[in-house]
């Protein structure tokens, strides 16, 4: 065989020495080591859940098997004696609104930064992002003046309004990275056929835009069930708590936990948001890093 | 004077009809969020520094200008000092233990593996899970009582029979532990995005370092580290950003206490002002947020465009 012929598929096939099987080993180890630190709450938010509360608090037993039967009491309280169901509608319902919002808002304004503005526009995106780094915990003492002249203290208008004041940065600022990575022929032949350059937008680059409206929807709906310090400060009736507010607020009374409720919510609100982003990570990614890198 | 010449014959070139409204349309587009943006952050935020210079309190809705009174007695006050330094302490080694570990994590989840993407999603589990609820898992794990740290450890015979820690009752413990809680948290974010920098260094470059004869660690810090760099300060800026004005995990899992020792900036604004009812000094005392973040925000900026330049 010619020497030259070296980089053929067969150079970089597995290798069966100890020195790979090592290499194997301590891969699987080190993603064993992270899978149990970063999953091991939610193992033990399931097991807390289907268990009694005289199985949790007898320091006697075991506490990683069941020492007593399963039960759904935990969760019979959660949906009945507390108002989780009508938490979750709220926050669904200001999550859908704010990311209508958010659309509605960041939309135009990643395209008009990524495609309409020279230099300007460029020191307008980067404005964008720093009101980002504006933190809840600055704004929240001036919001609940406003929100109480508004009229809308305990109400989810107020979250409504407020919230996309993060959502809004943040996102126009990943949907300009999304815009400007879209191939400008594309736009340029549609407006060679005829369409304005707002045809040409709203016609053609928003349906190729999936992965980055996805992107931003999910982004918006994760960040409005994560919110917890405007919920806290605006709401003050349980029936108008969103999910991370009224759990903690209404299950924790005093110095009296409800663990196996408390850890059946958690889970329960974690888990769908876990299997979506899943699907739709590599478009996550993709989404995240395009706007972070420009 | 050639400058302008060729600016209008440039301008002249583009005699395509829809060329005059770009400029507009561009303004008309950025025009509500713009709006949005400022009446909601930009607003509040100048109210905010407007509140710290008065005597605004929850009861109250009158107020007057009192000047660099509310200043004056926060940089007076110990628990503000030892907040400050709280917050620098729990975001420095937080945001470093994240962007390592977020390395790590990132070069095990390259490539191909058989249940990928099951371990993805036990993965980003803490991303996605609300912080207040996350918290309240780790105010279970950490109970004085039935610490399963504890137990566990005490089973492995790790802690001898006179060793029971109460980890959010003991500073240095609560500290260890508020930190624990936030890498926890923020891994998933880095891990993900310095993964989509991995993924973005092509092919080609790995297989030259490989005919070249680059071994796993010559590789790590010639290649995979350097070309990684500037996605990764991206990653560690939205690290430092969340965690130095973070109050949730602080809130739920020790309320500042024992004796202040994980008091941060952040939570010392709201116990203060809402709590407490002093609007004036809580927007004082949030607004020691602003410059940190503003400076580390320009260093990050600058630095990841000299980077991608380079």
């Amino acid at each position: 065989m010619c020497p030259l012929v070296v980089r053929e598929p067969e150079v970089s096939a597995p290798r069966f020495g100890v020195k790979h099987r090592l290499a194997r080993g301590g891969h699987v180890l080190i993603l064993a080591a992270f899978v149990t630190f970063l999953a091991f709450p939610f193992y033990w938010m399931g097991l807390t859940t289907f268990k009694q509360t005289r199985d949790l608090i007898d320091i006697t037993h075991n506490p990683f098997v069941f020492n007593l039967p399963p039960t759904l009491e935990n969760l019979r309280v959660l949906f009945y004696d507390t108002q989780f169901g009508q938490w979750i509608i709220n926050t669904v319902e200001v999550g859908a609104l704010v990311t209508l919002i958010t659309l509605l808002l960041a939309l135009p304004a990643g395209y008009a930064l990524a495609r309409l503005s020279g230099r300007w526009g460029q020191r307008l995106g980067i404005a964008i992002f720093l009101t980002y780094l504006i933190p809840p915990t600055i704004l929240f003492i001036p919001f609940s003046r406003i929100i109480g002249s508004l009229g809308l203290q305990d109400s989810l208008w107020s979250l409504v309004l407020v919230y996309p004041s993060f959502t809004v940065p943040f996102c126009s600022w990943l949907l300009m990275g999304f815009f400007k990575s879209i191939p400008r022929d594309i736009e340029e032949a549609a407006m060679i056929d005829g369409l304005s350059r707002l045809g040409a937008f709203v016609r053609v680059v928003v349906p190729i835009s999936s992965a980055g409206i996805l992107t931003v929807v999910i982004f918006t709906l994760t960040l409005v069930m994560q919110e917890f310090v405007y919920g806290l400060t605006f709401i003050t009736t349980s029936s108008h708590y969103t999910v991370s507010v009224g759990v903690p607020t209404f299950l924790v009374r005093g110095d009296v936990y409800f663990w196996g409720s408390l850890m059946g919510a958690c889970l329960i609100v974690s888990l769908p948001v876990a299997l979506l982003y899943n699907i739709f990570v590599e478009r996550f990614v993709a989404g995240f890093t395009v706007g972070a890198v420009k | 004077m050639s400058a302008s010449i060729a600016r209008q014959r440039a301008a002249a070139g583009r005699n395509r009809p829809w060329c005059d409204d770009e400029a507009l349309l561009g303004r008309m587009l950025l025009a509500p969020a713009v709006i949005y943006i400022t009446a909601l952050v930009g607003f509040p935020f100048f109210l905010a520094i407007f509140y710290s210079l008065s005597d605004a309190t929850v009861g109250s809705t009158t107020l007057h200008f009192v000047g660099l009174r509310n200043y004056e007695g926060i940089l007076q006050d110990p628990t503000f000092w030892r907040s400050l330094q709280n917050a620098i302490v729990f975001t420095l080694i937080s945001q470093a233990l994240v962007v390592v570990l977020g390395k790590i994590l990132a070069m095990a989840l390259y490539g191909d593996f058989r249940g990928k993407w099951l371990v993805r999603l036990l993965i980003l589990l803490p991303w996605v899970a609300p912080m207040s609820l996350g918290s309240i898992g780790w105010l279970w794990i950490f109970d004085p009582v039935y610490s399963i740290i504890n137990w566990s450890a005490r089973a492995l015979h790790i802690f001898g029979p006179e060793i029971w820690p109460v980890w959010l009752g003991q500073p240095d413990l609560a500290m260890a532990s508020v930190i624990l809680v936030d890498v926890w948290r923020l891994l998933p974010l880095a891990t993900v995005i310095i993964l989509a920098g991995l993924s973005a260094i092509p092919q080609d470059i790995h297989d030259a370092a490989q005919v070249d004869g680059a071994g796993f660690w010559r590789h790590l810090f010639m290649i995979n580290i350097p070309l990684v760099m500037p996605i990764m300060l991206v990653a560690l800026l939205f690290g430092i950003v969340f965690t130095f004005t973070d109050m949730i995990v602080i809130f739920v899992l020790t309320r500042g206490g024992p004796f202040d020792t994980t008091q941060v900036i952040a939570s010392y604004s709201f116990f203060t002002g809402v709590q407490g009812g002093d609007l004036a000094a809580g927007a004082a005392i949030s607004l020691f947020l602003f410059p940190v973040l503003a400076a580390v925000a320009v260093v990050f900026l600058t630095l990841a465009r000299r980077a991608e330049v380079a």
